[in-house]
């Protein structure tokens, strides 16, 4: 990656591992969690947000000395309720059944803090390239971890992967059960809560 | 439909019964917060401390209240389909509109909670710091609008459907905290503290939580 400098680059590769936005900043599991029962539903989530993220990125720090200080909230909310009303109905329009399944969970981007914290934390002081990388890694980081958490959901808990069946029939037969846990709520938040204990573990970090 | 009542389909006015049965459903088995993971930023972070988590769940459950009713009142009678009939304009879809609309409404709302906190109770104030401006961020607050327009409630039952809501949350968040306090003086592993061990906590309270799904009022 030579023709990135080395800011835009920490901008980009922070928030994959070391600064992750699910993992280490605990932002943004509101939404994520209720669409990881199944593969696809987590990849078109993380498109969603990766979109959303990068634009309000953008937009925001294009027109940062034009916000005044204290509408800035109402400002940057209504453009990222804007760009979500949009990828919503792109969502209608294009994937009509996985826009049914996914339901009130695509809206729900709009309160997704990473995106209001991105766009008041970095877009608001930093140049619109930069804010757009930096949107870019943030939406990769959190879909990252959505597509982990739902890789092992769905696996574990249907036995299927984006679809397909992955666990043999024959050891159905042999007495194995699909683990009904993992489809319900709990199942979420203990694979979540184990894959931030290991982040942390190979990141390092000290918790407070 | 802007003339959804509260009656049903056959005219019978729906009884006491309807609405305790939803209050029921909407606090513990379709807790928002452990059913449909909505409100986990702040329920994490706030959820530290027994006291600010009650704060937060006051204000989660005030906030719920009073925008759940209010955006039912401006889906049905501006935003949705045919809802401007009453002022003479039937043809006219504005629905796309609901989630920025959603949005102002409940801004606007958490603005004034936090003058009059501000006002009535500084120390509150103080305790909640940042996460009083972001509820209106927080999802719990914004899901509730749009599951009430989705699942077609009534005025009534979005009522009752966003003070169980935010009730859910209160009653989350605070036994949460409760555990986490607890957990103070327990000897767990370096990097499962915080966080992690939240998230795990979390789960086991869903079961908890889930085990009322079989009861139907």
């Amino acid at each position: 990656m030579a023709i990135l400098n080395k800011t835009s680059r920490k901008a980009i590769a922070d928030p994959l591992m070391r600064n992750n936005p699910i993992g280490i900043q605990v932002l943004g599991i509101c939404s994520a969690l209720a669409v990881t029962v199944r593969v696809d539903q987590a990849v078109i989530m993380t498109a969603a947000v990766v979109f959303v993220l990068t634009m309000s990125n953008s937009i925001v720090s294009l027109i940062r000395s034009f916000i005044p200080n204290r509408t800035r909230i109402i400002i940057q909310l209504s453009i990222i309720a804007g760009l979500v009303t949009f990828i919503d109905m792109v969502l209608q329009a294009y994937m009509y059944d996985m826009s049914k399944q996914l339901t009130v969970f695509v809206a729900l981007i709009i309160t997704n803090c990473i995106v209001m914290g991105r766009a008041e934390a970095f877009a608001m002081q930093n140049s619109p390239g930069k804010s757009f990388l930096d949107g870019l890694g943030n939406g990769i980081g959190y879909g990252g971890i959505l597509i982990m958490v739902s890789f092992f959901r769905e696996l574990l808990g249907s036995g299927t992967l984006y679809g397909y069946q992955i666990i043999p029939l024959w050891l159905y037969d042999k007495g194995y059960e699909n683990l009904g846990l993992m489809v319900l709520s709990p199942g979420a938040f203990i694979v979540l809560g184990l894959i931030v204990w290991l982040q942390l573990q190979f990141t390092k970090q000290e918790e407070k | 439909m802007a003339s959804a009542t509260i009656y049903k389909a056959g005219g019978e006015v729906m009884g006491f019964e309807h609405y305790l049965s939803l209050l029921t459903k909407s606090i513990f088995i379709e807790n928002i917060v452990l059913a449909y993971f909505l409100g986990m930023c702040s329920f994490l972070a706030i959820s530290k401390q027994v006291e600010t988590s009650i704060g937060l769940g006051k204000a989660v459950t005030f906030v719920l209240t009073l925008t759940a009713p209010a955006n039912w009142l401006i889906h049905h009678y501006l935003l949705d389909d045919g809802a401007l009939s009453w002022l003479g304009y039937s043809d006219i879809d504005l629905s796309y509109l609901n989630n920025i609309v959603f949005i102002a409404v409940i801004a606007a709302m958490v603005q004034l909670v936090e003058m009059f906190l501000d006002r009535f109770s500084p120390t509150l104030h103080h305790s909640l710091g940042i996460y009083l401006p972001l509820i209106a961020v927080n999802c719990a607050i914004l899901g509730g609008s749009l599951f009430l327009v989705e699942r077609e409630y009534t005025f009534l039952e979005s009522l009752v459907f966003g003070f169980g809501s935010g009730f859910g949350f209160f009653l989350a968040i605070v036994s949460i905290a409760a555990i986490r306090f607890r957990l103070r003086y327990s000897n767990v592993p370096t990097h499962l503290r915080g966080v992690g061990m939240a998230m795990l906590l979390t789960g086991l309270i869903s079961m908890a939580f889930m085990a009322f799904s079989g009861i139907d009022l």
